[in-house]
């Protein structure tokens, strides 16, 4: 039977026939994002926080979007200049928080496994908007939901995420969700920059491209300055020369994928950003629909779900 | 009281006990099977056939047939955060939760604020142990001033002031120019030199072992050649100026093969390693619970077996639990922001005897020495159930099944990483040097209410 259970703090929390509720589901929302008023009163009435310790402009937009659409009321915390910092500690800001009597709480934090501390700390249903370089749940899910509404499905599809894995909370979350849907999931990035045994998460992992043509779907993930500093890789000249990925490196029919945001001229060429490959404007679109569609599902739930909520 | 062998604690009662009918395990003895202990004025004054011996005047008397007696267990890793950190533990708390586990003595780690690295600050350190230490406790000093790697403390006079040995414990001595400065001053001073081997700049910002759980987690890994190539670098330095070195808590495979090495070329090295690393795994950080984050980290299954077949074989000398309490709200944060360290000597022989012992994996003899050897390691007495040696003793229900922190913890931190777990083997009475320095509710309540001296008023242990 499918369950989605009180909270998303990761993908491990879905099996496939919930993944596909939530995109059933997300399709009729993205449906009401077409509409000249794109509301509905699912949420009128309860209260979602977006408590962001990071830095984010897309996640927290489309969150905050989605619960508007829901008619939910929306309260914004971001660290800074919040109590966050004078000191105060995750679990006495959620606290605080929770006792506003939220429906849900939506994190952003550097740290892994902080959504699933402060599932222990409020009744309210707890969405992990990434937790370090742990999970991002909800961007593996709008990415399941591009990549099918573009193939229908996901079976035997073979995609493969290029760049820094090491360091990408959406990359985990990538390839534990387009397996479990059937895609076989390749990895590819300087050996610096791919964890020891990441073969465990059930991909495969190659330092080159040589192979790319294998590929259906390319999924590339944001190369950070930072890493020049820590040695990971020798130059951003030299990443790009290897990595970066080009219309000449495409072939006809693959499809082109990132998170954002994108640095233009590392990681993708901006020939390849433009290339109507791409589906990168498309992720971004899903990302309302989507975050909808989960904050609808774990809050409201089909009559069925009742019971089990 | 500091005796000859630099270990402090304050001057309780002397007990006189009759313990009748237990099971004595003392393998160091010879003893396995069931005895009368008569302990007269903290000694113990006699061993006879169950039933044999009869309390004197003022003697209490302890009925514990189907329980076991052993030797006292000895630690040597403990941090008992005095002074500067006594909202984690203190000296008081610390030694009644190293009572509580059985443990008749414990040895300090000077990772303190400040950092144990003068005579002052050692001198008012065993002037409170002699105040208020339940058992015997030995403290080493730090090799470096404030653990910074660069300047030796004054070694010589830290002796003087009562220091068993050195070490730096919490961090490696990352210069080996400095250790091996401080190898040669020791062949001066004496005391053994104890490393907690780290290399940095491998282990990084490392919050748990590097392997398949890091990967599926994005936790940055500590990798075990991190220890074990410090372990190698180490063992050599050792050799070469014929020194006294002990590796503390080791946790891989790789630095048991660099270990056995350095033994086997006659190196004067020993090593020890936790119940945690023994019976754990890095899949317990699945949970990103912050109880299962120590330094060394949990590491594989094949690391595991590896120091379990290492103890065995007596390669790795002696058990330590690297008892490092933290507060509640100090370990409430996520994984990554965590200090290091688990709580360990309330669950030390329960963990092993439980997951061990039970198990199939570990004689229930080899426990009790291994708890036991650290003793020696540092120069002092093993303790030992023989008439006219002092009572360092342990009482323990090998039946008896507990939830491991259902009742708190006689520890003042509650991090403990088997919270929750059911385990076999409930210490019941500890005697150190010669003192009743724990008993369990039920046996507590009828020592004191008891009357002195009637044969008649056996006390039921349970």
């Amino acid at each position: 039977m499918t369950r989605i259970g009180r909270h998303l703090l990761s993908i491990d929390d879905l099996d496939r026939a919930s993944i596909e509720r939530i995109l059933d589901r997300a399709e009729s929302f993205d449906e009401v994002s077409g509409r000249e008023i794109k509301k509905v009163p699912a949420l009128r009435g309860r209260t979602v926080v977006n408590l962001f310790y990071e830095a984010s402009t897309r996640t927290s937009s489309s969150f905050e979007l989605a619960a508007k659409r829901l008619s939910a009321d929306v309260v914004s915390v971001r660290s800074q200049g919040s109590s966050v910092d004078k000191g105060e500690s995750l679990k006495d800001t959620v606290q605080t928080l929770s006792a506003y009597d939220p429906a849900a709480i939506v994190i952003r934090s550097p740290h892994a496994g902080a959504a699933g501390l402060v599932a222990g700390w409020t009744p309210a249903a707890v969405i992990n908007a990434g937790d370090g370089k742990h999970e991002h749940p909800t961007q593996a899910l709008l990415d399941v939901f591009t990549l099918r509404r573009r193939l229908g499905s996901l079976d035997g599809t073979n995609i493969w995420i290029v760049g820094d894995v090491l360091h990408s909370r959406v990359a985990r979350s990538d390839i534990l969700a387009f397996t479990r849907m059937g895609a076989n999931v390749t990895v590819c990035g300087p050996p610096t920059l791919i964890p020891r045994e990441i073969e465990a998460l059930g991909c495969e992992a190659t330092a080159t491209l040589e192979r790319l043509g294998e590929a259906d779907v390319v999924y590339v993930l944001r190369m950070q300055q930072e890493r020049m500093r820590d040695s990971f890789v020798p130059s951003l000249r030299e990443y790009a020369t290897r990595y970066q990925i080009t219309p000449d490196r495409l072939l006809p029919g693959q499809l082109l994928m990132h998170p954002g945001p994108v640095n233009r001229g590392v990681e993708l060429s901006g020939e390849a950003i433009d290339s109507p490959q791409a589906l990168i404007g498309a992720q971004v679109r899903a990302g309302v629909a989507v975050r909808m569609a989960v904050l609808y599902e774990l809050l409201v739930g089909t009559p069925s779900l009742a019971a089990v909520a | 009281m500091m005796s000859a062998e630099r270990l402090f604690h304050r001057a309780d009662r002397p007990a006189d006990l009759l313990i009748q009918g237990a099971h004595v395990l003392d393998p160091r003895a010879g003893l396995d099977g069931p005895h009368d202990v008569l302990i007269r004025g903290g000694h113990i004054a006699e061993l006879g056939s169950p039933g044999s011996l009869q309390p004197g005047a003022d003697t209490e008397t302890v009925e514990a047939v189907g329980k076991h007696l052993f030797p006292g267990f000895v630690d040597p890793h403990v941090h008992l955060r005095t002074p500067g950190q006594e909202y984690k533990e203190d000296i008081a708390t610390g030694t009644a939760a190293a009572a509580a586990g059985g443990f008749c003595a414990v040895i300090a780690m000077p990772n303190t604020d400040p950092v144990v690295d003068d005579a002052a600050i050692l001198g008012s350190l065993t002037d409170t142990a002699r105040r208020q230490a339940r058992v015997p406790v030995g403290f080493l000093a730090s090799i470096t001033r404030g653990l910074k790697g660069h300047q030796l403390t004054e070694m010589a006079e830290l002796r003087d002031a009562g220091a068993l040995g050195f070490t730096d414990d919490g961090k490696p001595v990352v210069s080996a120019g400095v250790l091996r400065r401080a190898l040669q001053y020791q062949r001066l001073c004496g005391g053994v030199i104890a490393l907690h081997e780290e290399d940095p700049d491998l282990s990084r910002d490392g919050a748990m072992h590097e392997g398949a759980v890091s990967a599926r987690l994005g936790i940055a890994g500590i990798p075990s050649l991190s220890e074990s190539t410090m372990v190698a670098r180490d063992a050599a330095l050792a050799a070469y100026e014929s020194a006294r070195v002990h590796f503390q808590h080791l946790s891989c495979v790789e630095s048991i093969e660099a270990l056995s090495h350095a033994k086997q070329a006659g190196a004067n090295v020993s090593a020890e390693v936790c119940p945690h690393h023994l019976t754990l795994t890095d899949d317990m950080v699945r949970t990103l619970d912050s109880r299962f984050k120590m330094n060394p980290p949990l590491r594989a299954e094949s690391d595991r077996r590896a120091l379990v077949d290492a103890l065995t074989a007596g390669v790795i000398d002696c058990v330590a639990t690297d008892h490092a309490p933290h507060a509640g709200h100090e370990k409430e944060v996520p994984f990554e922001e965590a200090p290091m360290g688990t709580i360990g000597l309330e669950t030390a022989f329960a963990s092993l005897y439980t997951e061990l012992v039970l198990a199939g994996e570990l004689e229930l003899e080899t426990v009790i020495e291994r708890m036991t050897d650290g003793a020696a390691l540092y120069g002092l007495s093993v303790p030992r159930i023989a008439p006219g040696r002092p009572a360092n003793l342990c009482l323990v229900d090998l039946e008896a099944r507990f939830e491991v922190g259902a009742g708190g913890y006689v520890s003042r931190s509650a991090n403990c990483c088997f919270h929750g777990r059911m385990l076999q083997g409930k210490v019941l009475m500890t005697v150190a040097a010669g003192a009743v320095a724990h008993a369990a509710r039920m046996l507590a309540e009828a020592l004191t209410k008891a009357p002195p001296s009637s044969a008649a008023d056996h006390l039921r242990v349970r």
